[in-house]
């Protein structure tokens, strides 16, 4: 719609398809197997073999197990500084959390649209991922803030040492704060991998239009966009990896709001 | 003015906030870069709240791309 005329469409990419041509469906819901869905599975098993190769409990890492104690080590001690001792339960959660991210991102900016008949596809590119786990993250948020503090959780609204006046109209603007933050950590991971691909693909489709347009300028367009895009490939791999540590870093300082009530 | 002009146009609008979260940005890591070099010390003990300045500034950012999207490809 907005790119007609022109023949490039950099949304097709995020479409979600059954796998192998036609739909599964189950008392009116559909439950395909997609495009998505594959690619969380080959996340996953990604990660496992990653995970897999380096638990080798050596007194002496290799590189593999220096790599996998390398990114423990990261996770614990960003919870260590950010939530203290108590943090340590939660390092297995966050740790899931942002390996899968990082994971995902990273599978998704892989080329493997060369290998023909294969699409590459982004999970974290989809809100309905993004928002499932900050929902979890959310949802823990308040099971550990309700268990360990009981209603004096809600204490957590009222900046310590406020003044009654002001507290009235603190509370509110605290309180919307707090309920705004999963649509923040999802919305944040979704669009910032949305917008890199987006910014992939209309550079792709300049590369592929300016070959066609035949020698001259075109060719000159071409070679501009092209360089543009190992440029924003890079900048992309930065982006997959700062996104997955924001969202993992985030989610240990709202699990410090509920653990230690400021 | 027709209805899909004016939302050519409200889209473009739309994108300029992210050229001003591109200023948040840039202004928080260079601050960032300020303190450092001034402490050098100290700056590793800060890189998590960089992340955060970051995080927040980038945000609002990444609504305004989102608006843009939505006008572009939701509304009616």
């Amino acid at each position: 719609m907005a790119a007609e005329g022109s023949g490039i469409d950099p949304m097709h990419q995020f479409l979600v398809e059954p796998m192998f041509g036609h739909k599964l469906m189950m008392h009116g819901y559909d439950i395909s197997f997609t495009n998505s869905s594959l690619f969380m599975f080959v996340t996953a098993a990604v990660l496992w073999l990653f995970m897999l190769g380096g638990m080798q409990r050596k007194l002496v890492p290799g590189r593999w197990q220096a790599a996998v104690e390398g990114m423990t080590g990261f996770i614990s001690n960003m919870m260590q500084t950010n939530v203290g001792p108590e943090g340590k339960k939660f390092v297995p959660y966050i740790f899931s959390l942002f390996m899968f991210l990082l994971f995902a991102n990273l599978i998704g900016l892989f080329p493997l649209g060369i290998v023909p008949g294969v699409h590459p596809f982004t999970v974290t590119s989809h809100i309905s991922l993004t928002a499932i786990l900050a929902f979890f993250s959310f949802g823990i948020v308040l099971v550990v803030g309700f268990w360990r503090h009981g209603l004096h959780f809600f204490s957590l609204f009222v900046p310590h040492g406020t003044p009654l006046p002001i507290a009235i109209f603190v509370t509110p603007i605290e309180l919307m704060s707090f309920l705004v933050r999963p649509f923040s950590l999802g919305l944040r991971l979704f669009v910032a991998m949305t917008a890199g691909h987006i910014l992939l693909d209309v550079f792709a489709s300049f590369v592929v239009q300016g070959l066609n347009a035949g020698p001259g300028i075109g060719w000159v367009v071409s070679f501009f966009s092209f360089l543009m895009i190992v440029g924003v490939s890079a900048l992309e791999l930065l982006v997959a990896a700062i996104q997955a540590y924001v969202f993992a870093l985030l989610t240990s300082l709202y699990l410090n709001d509920a653990v230690n009530l400021h | 003015m027709d209805v899909t002009s004016a939302k050519m146009i409200g889209a473009g609008l739309a994108a300029i906030g992210v050229g001003m979260a591109a200023l948040g940005v840039g202004n928080v890591f260079g601050s960032f870069l300020q303190g450092a070099l001034r402490n050098p010390g100290a700056a590793d003990g800060q890189q998590g709240r960089l992340f955060i300045g970051f995080a927040a500034a980038e945000l609002l950012g990444l609504i305004a791309f989102v608006v843009a999207i939505l006008i572009l490809f939701v509304v009616k």
